[in-house]
């Protein structure tokens, strides 16, 4: 897989507040990358950049090795499915899947093949002549996608496609995004803030905030090992705890001691300070002394599959959020374990002093 | 339910007395001659020569200055869209600052600009150039015309262009259309409604005025308007004026279908 897409160093702001601050991505052919992350990161802005609707005001974009940065949006070999979908409301669902094909002045057979070829393909055969007004928010979805696809692009921009459908529906498109994209084999860029769909369609995910790029990951790396506080807080439910490192491959976390895999081949130097994270089920549930801590229940949920539990260290400085198959009540004191692989270890975030120190040297 | 009626009984009172009776008066009197029997003469007496060709005048203005409007206007409403949101209200207020003054008044200041001693021809001369005749000519019921309409004509059009979602436009160019075809091809037929409503709104009353063409035509330029206008008072014959009134009213019933009509399919017809 060649790279399709790089950006390089690419600063944006609007009106001086700084959007984008220095972004550097590679986009491979054929795949499925998502941008990740809360309101205001970033990651709409960096689409539009890619799609051609604004300007970097540093850096610059390449597609397929050339740079593009002046290429207007209306010559660029991507087409966009927006967030609202953008239909045009005075033309029929034909005729919006058709209006990329007429501006290329093709024939009308290959158009009107082509509409039947695509609205087969997003499950809406034999809806050429419906009015626009007249189709549901997960059908207008689906035709805002046809009509992007229909102009063979060779990426397709989602611009929080999903946003605006109920769990269910959102659930059933992302199926049919990953069957679209298998069956197209283009490029997706998708944009979304819920983590779920970044997870369950990417290839790659890449989990940004404040105008830059926190981790970039398969959504395993993403989820298992978290390079920051930020990911791992933004990624599912997590415990994020202060830290300290005894020496290799052990950490000590509110005066306790645990085993775990990283160490000073990771860059992790004794004594340093570190934030841990230690997902919720991923803390076993053992007879009460029999793990490497203790604690107590105070508090119990029933979440669907399991039962999600604070439960509080004996000094009371800690509360460990976990998640279990097994009923526990509150009040109850466990023992708990945690394997050495599940616990992740990341960098303090520097301050900006000690970042200056370091230079110094 | 019974309540919600209750409410509308001032309107239908006001609908009565406003519109109904006056109507069926007119209707009358159009259709009666001075003895008080039934005719059609007052109704076909639109088709003399003098009256067909203030008709057709009156239309010919209209329809000109009905499509200066709609060319000025469109630019403008896109302007407007465009700018910034503090400055889109000044813009607006501006455009709609000559409205607050009384129709009668503005009309009067363009008798001083366009005057044989006027404004504009002072500095005609002044400049070397010969005096100009620009009073009491059908350019300048036009000129007046189109000044006093054209805020109807941006208004509508720049409320619908402002409704238009900034992604639409930006999905055609995404789709590969140029500016000029996203203009055609989307912008305008997406405008149609507010189009037709600034027709609506500068056609109907540029075909009937009388009182513009009364104070720059000087009475040299007979419109439809002045002719119903001096039947009423300067003739006191309502029968002709009532019978006129009521062609005019059905060629503006008419014109109004055509243009709804447009409205409705335009969109789709226009691709």
């Amino acid at each position: 897989m060649g790279e399709l897409i790089r950006l390089e160093s690419i600063v944006k702001s609007y009106d001086g507040n700084i959007v984008l601050d220095g972004i550097n991505l590679s986009v491979s052919e054929n795949e499925f990358v998502t941008l990740l992350g809360p309101s205001g990161c970033g990651k709409t802005t960096t689409l539009r950049l890619i799609g051609g609707f604004e300007k970097p005001d540093e850096g610059r974009i390449f597609f397929d090795g050339k740079e593009i940065n002046n290429v207007p949006a209306n010559q660029r070999p991507v087409n966009t499915v927006f967030q609202n979908y953008a239909l045009f409301p005075h033309m029929n669902v034909g005729e919006n899947i058709a209006f990329g094909l007429r501006i290329k002045n093709k024939t009308d057979q290959y158009i009107k093949d082509k509409i039947e070829y695509v609205l087969k393909l997003v499950n809406l055969k034999g809806f050429e002549t419906r009015s626009i007004h007249q189709l549901s928010g997960g059908q207008q979805q689906r035709i805002a996608m046809a009509r992007a696809i229909v102009n063979e692009p060779r990426v397709l921009l989602l611009d929080e496609p999903l946003g605006a459908l109920d769990l269910k529906l959102r659930q059933e498109m992302e199926y049919e995004l990953v069957r679209l994209k298998k069956e197209l084999g283009i490029t997706f860029i998708y944009v979304t803030h819920d983590q779920e769909e970044a997870l369950t369609m990417s290839d790659k995910v890449v989990v940004m905030n404040e105008g830059r790029i926190q981790q970039e990951g398969t959504p395993e790396q993403i989820y298992n090992e978290p390079e920051n506080a930020f990911v791992a807080d933004f990624i599912g439910d997590s415990n994020i705890l202060p830290g300290k490192m005894i020496r290799d491959y052990l950490v000590m976390i509110n005066g306790i001691e645990f085993p775990c895999i990283d160490g000073s081949e990771q860059g992790f130097k004794p004594r340093q300070k570190v934030d841990v994270v230690i997902r919720p089920e991923d803390i076993e549930i053992k007879p009460y002394g029999k793990g490497l801590f203790n604690g107590t229940i105070i508090s119990k949920l029933f979440i669907g599959m399991h039962y999600e539990m604070l439960v509080e260290s004996e000094d009371g400085k800690i509360e460990w959020l976990l998640q279990n198959y097994d009923q526990h009540e509150v009040g109850e004191k466990i023992g708990m374990y945690v394997k050495p692989e599940n616990i992740q270890i990341m960098h303090k975030p520097r301050s900006e002093d000690e970042e200056a120190l370091e230079l110094d040297i | 339910m019974i309540y919600k009626r209750r409410y509308a009984s001032p309107f239908i009172i006001w609908i009565i007395a406003g519109t109904v009776i006056p109507l069926a008066s007119i209707a009358y009197y159009g259709f009666t001659d001075r003895t008080g029997s039934f005719t059609f003469a007052n109704i076909l007496a639109m088709f003399q020569p003098d009256h067909f060709q203030a008709l057709g005048l009156s239309l010919l203005l209209s329809i000109i200055s009905t499509l200066i409007c709609l060319v000025l206007a469109f630019p403008m409403a896109m302007i407007l869209k465009d700018s910034k949101f503090g400055k889109q209200g000044f813009m607006i207020f501006v455009i709609i600052l000559p409205m607050w003054m009384n129709f009668l008044l503005r009309t009067m200041a363009w008798q001083v600009l366009l005057e044989r001693q006027g404004v504009i021809n002072s500095i005609i001369t002044s400049i070397g150039l010969p005096r100009q005749e620009l009073m009491n000519t059908p350019g300048a019921i036009v000129l007046g015309m189109v000044y006093d309409f054209l805020p109807f004509m941006i208004l509508p059009i720049y409320n619908t262009v402002s409704k238009i979602d900034k992604h639409i436009i930006e999905a055609a160019y995404d789709l590969g259309a140029t500016k000029r075809q996203t203009f055609t091809d989307v912008i305008i037929p997406m405008t149609v409604p507010g189009i037709v409503s600034g027709i609506t709104m500068v056609f109907i009353p540029a075909l009937t005025t009388f009182v513009i063409s009364n104070m720059l035509g000087g009475g040299k330029v007979n419109l439809i308007g002045n002719i119903i206008e001096q039947e009423f008072t300067v003739n006191s014959n309502w029968y002709l004026g009532s019978g006129l009134s009521l062609v005019m009213m059905v060629f503006i019933i008419i014109s109004m279908l055509l243009l709804q009509k447009f409205d409705k399919t335009g969109g789709e017809n226009l691709i």
